[in-house]
């Protein structure tokens, strides 16, 4: 490959990978909101942004709204969603060995991906186009308005949360929360209040992902969230589990290096390149880029 | 001439830019009872990691029986010889108290796996000797009426006398007890102070107490070091410690006995 | 000790009379072949199960990549008897052995990983064996291979089970059992007692892993295939369900959660649109009301064992 072709496949892969990174980025967080609140993988959060996506789906062709009602609509279905699956399987197991509660997490992952099989079939719907696909060709270089879009989303998403986390008075609890569950107890925070919130703000950032996808692949079906979800959990730990920053950082590297590894290698290793960065990350940085090694006192 | 066993020659443990423990240095002998005292986060237990490798020292020489520590881990330094016990118990709270023992002897177990697998060989008379040297090590620490209980059902002050049991079942030559009377009452504290004297005699063996506890220290330690912020600021008896302007303001504010 | 003795052989000997009404009912149909696949699927769930728990209930070290090693198994045992036409026999071995040696040299840079990050780094080398596989053309690619002729039977997975499970047992019962006991417990303490807390949790990882190497071979000679969708973290979760359910550290749990689940699985392969929602809301229920699992990790008692006629001494009931 010479150099001028290597350049212009490097940066459109950049593009696509940064549209994609965005998604894993959105799921990503809820991962790292609610690991770093409960310290529990929810291996059913992926599970969320396929349910996210149904919602939008539903709110586009049964309800006929257009993208942004849609977003809306799904992002607060979820969020009841997720404090929903918080009270019910949960909640009860908080003082449960941890293992259990993942468990549980498995098998709420199950409930819900067939839950949908039986409600909607297997069979995978085609998300109707909310805005005329224009294809965008700068420089040689192809972008798409639902690239766009994807981005764009994402990042208002991203500075909310940014903005709910750091400013308002429930982000500055869920930070005490994460920080020590019990200090955070005794200065009155509602532990539970604040969990249930951690769900409903992580859940209704997956739905967004979840939309999002679904008009950029105009696909949709019921086994869509589990792969997403295991990558966007590896993002997580990749940037740090338990930091925002992190799990913004780690989804976009995710989504850049599947990109460069499907435009020049094959897309067949896709996945094990994934898999092969969280082995890498584990064991030469264990706490994540962002995170910071923490010794156990002897 | 008494017979060297630990030597601490000029140890540091600096962590960041915190010097935890500054230019140390001890030396125990054959069959003694020394103590480490120091205010709270003085580096007494950090000295003690070092000592145990579980942390290596930044600086300095650290030599047991004639052998380097440093850059050891700490189950190759139990297995030259030095054993401890936790100022937060660390028992194996799930399992038996015989099986806390039995686990320390693992060391010296000789039948292979393949043995154990097909139980064949020595795996039954060893597994027999083990079971029955646990037993009377447990009945010197009067546990061996709980031997098959959880040992997180025991009480406090037996955990930490199940903790001393299951040390000695390593076959130390130095022993080093971390605030072993933290917890206990006057009574129990006692007790203990005889125990560890007892033990001294009856193992044969050198121990290193680390303890807050003046009165303890005091009554039962043959020579101190007594650390401040990383140094030592004070080595020596008892009596001359007990009189030390250094370590009377080192103590200022704090119970001296 | 001679009571030890005694209590294996009797226990030998159950499993012998089990084993006797078993193939009975086998031979003379009273048991059809629905149920003839499902008790193969069980003895083979069995198997992951408690090799599963060996690592994750018994040495505490949080495994989650099980599906990997049994797709070793399950490959390489098919190309010693397809690809190389060699017996059946030296497929189990081969296949124990790749396995448990993929297991040494994933186990030995991980297991310095501690919970969830072991947890999620298993996961992804499970998931890395299986993409691996299914670049692999000699081997069938993502069409699977194919061809393998069915050598297991009922005989074959019941008494390789029986051994895995013995061997299991004995090793709890050793010094090097109980060395992963203590690592479990507190791994600082174990250390400070003399034990090389890396080389026992690689030894457990390694056995473990070989033994759901084994559970491969025996899988993919059932059903004349290897498919690398049978390997996914899906069937990972399966077992570590199994184990979990049962009660991490008891040898009874493990093999009841993977009889159990096996079971209502194939009862509810009846009703294969509820049959998932059935099982995972079950698995919800089980779960919030039992989170130590059935047995916590305690054992059934001999007295119980000789009523429920299972296989199994426990290491509580053996002890004492």
């Amino acid at each position: 490959m010479e150099t001028g072709s290597f350049l212009h496949q490097f940066i459109q892969q950049l593009i696509n990978g940064i549209s994609l990174g965005s998604i894993y980025a959105l799921i990503a967080l809820g991962y790292t909101m609610i690991y770093g609140i409960i310290k529990l993988i929810n291996f059913a959060h992926g599970d969320i942004y396929m349910l996210g996506a149904y919602f939008g789906f539903v709110a586009t062709t049964m309800f006929g709204f257009s993208f942004i009602p849609a977003l809306v609509f799904a992002m607060a279905a979820a969020a009841l969603t997720g404090i929903i699956i918080e009270r019910v399987a949960y909640r009860p197991m908080r003082k449960a060995p941890r293992i259990a509660i993942l468990i549980t997490a498995i098998g709420v992952s199950f409930f819900l991906e067939y839950g949908m099989i039986l409600i909607a079939t297997p069979q995978p719907r085609t998300f109707p186009a909310v805005f005329e696909a224009t294809v965008y060709n700068i420089a040689g270089l192809v972008i798409n308005s639902q690239q766009l879009v994807i981005l764009f989303s994402a990042l208002v998403l991203m500075t909310a949360l940014t903005y709910i986390v750091n400013k308002t008075k429930v982000g500055k609890a869920m930070r005490a929360v994460s920080f020590d569950t019990d200090a955070a107890r005794l200065m009155g925070i509602d532990i539970d209040r604040i969990i249930s919130m951690t769900f409903a703000l992580g859940s209704a950032l997956a739905a967004a992902a979840g939309v999002l996808v679904g008009v950029y692949y105009n696909s949709i079906d019921p086994l869509m969230g589990m792969l997403p979800g295991m990558k966007a959990f590896v993002a997580a730990v990749l940037g740090g589990i338990g930091i925002i920053p992190g799990a913004m950082l780690g989804g976009l590297i995710m989504g850049v290096v599947e990109a460069m590894v499907s435009g020049f290698f094959s897309s067949t290793f896709r996945d094990a390149a994934a898999f092969g960065i969280l082995i890498l990350i584990l064991l030469y940085r264990p706490a994540g880029l962002l995170g910071k090694n923490i010794r156990e006192k002897v | 001439m008494m017979e060297e066993l630990l030597k601490v020659n000029d140890v540091s443990m600096v962590f960041g830019g915190l010097r935890a423990v500054s230019n140390f240095n001890m030396q125990i002998n054959k069959g003694e009872l020394i103590g480490l005292i120091g205010p709270n986060g003085a580096g007494k237990t950090t000295a003690f990691n070092m000592l145990t490798g579980v942390y290596e020292p930044t600086e300095g020489q650290i030599t047991f029986a004639g052998k380097r520590v440093n850059g050891k881990k700490p189950y190759e330094v139990t297995a030259m010889g030095m054993a401890r016990t936790f100022q937060n118990i660390r028992l194996f709270s799930e399992l038996t108290v015989i099986d806390n023992v039995k686990i320390a002897y693992n060391m010296h177990v000789k039948y292979s796996l393949p043995e154990a697998i097909v139980r064949f060989g020595r795996y039954f008379s060893e597994e027999e000797e083990i079971t029955n040297k646990a037993l009377s090590l447990l009945k010197i620490f009067k546990l061996d009426d709980k031997a098959y209980e959880q040992a997180k059902n025991l009480p406090y002050g037996e955990q930490r006398r199940l903790e001393i049991a299951r040390a000695l079942a390593t076959e130390p030559q130095l022993l080093l007890l971390d605030e072993p009377a933290a917890g206990m009452n006057p009574q129990e504290t006692q007790e203990l102070m005889e125990l560890i004297r007892w033990i001294r005699d009856e193992f044969k063996l050198s121990i290193l107490l680390i303890e807050h506890d003046m009165g303890l220290v005091m009554n039962v330690c043959e020579r101190i070091y007594v650390l401040e912020y990383g140094f030592c600021i004070a080595n020596g008896l008892p009596e001359e410690i007990k009189n030390n302007k250094r370590v009377i303001e080192a103590y200022l504010g704090e119970e001296v006995s | 000790m001679n009571n030890i003795r005694k209590r294996d052989l009797m226990s030998l000997l159950g499993c012998f009379a089990l084993f006797a009404i078993l193939q009975l009912l086998l031979s003379f149909d009273i048991i059809g072949p629905f149920w003839e696949l499902n008790m193969i699927l069980i003895g083979i769930n069995i198997i992951l199960a408690v090799s599963l728990n060996l690592i994750n209930g018994y040495t505490g070290q949080f495994s989650i990549g099980h599906a990997g090693f049994l797709a070793i198994g399950a490959y390489t045992g098919a190309i010693v008897t397809v690809k190389l036409g060699l017996p059946f026999e030296l497929a189990l071995i081969v296949g124990t052995l790749c396995a448990g040696l993929v297991g040494f040299m994933i186990g030995l840079p991980t297991l310095r990983l501690k919970g969830d990050y072991l947890a999620i780094a298993t996961l992804g080398l499970g998931e890395i064996i299986r993409i691996c596989i299914l670049n692999i053309e000699y081997v069938g690619g993502a069409s699977g291979l194919m061809g393998i002729p069915r050598e297991t039977n009922f005989a074959w997975v019941f008494w390789v089970g029986i051994f895995i499970i013995f061997f299991i047992k004995n090793f709890i019962n050793s010094a090097s059992g109980r060395s992963c006991l203590a690592i479990r417990e507190n791994e600082i303490a174990a250390e400070t007692m003399g034990i090389d807390t890396t080389k026992y949790k690689v030894l457990a990882f390694t056995i473990g892993a070989a033994f759901a190497g084994t559970a491969g071979v025996l899988f993919s000679h059932y059903f004349y295939i290897a498919h690398p969708a049978s390997f996914t973290f899906m069937r990972s979760f399966d077992i570590l369900t199994m184990v979990v359910l049962g009660g991490l550290g008891s040898m009874s749990g493990a093999i009841t959660g993977a009889f159990l689940l096996t079971f209502i699985s194939a009862f509810l392969a009846e009703y294969p649109e509820w049959r998932m929602v059935i099982y995972s809301v079950t698995l919800i229920v089980l779960m919030i009301h039992r989170p130590q699992g059935l047995f916590g990790n305690k054992e059934l008692s001999l007295k119980m064992f000789k009523m429920g006629g299972g296989n199994d001494d426990g290491r509580t009931a053996e002890s004492k």
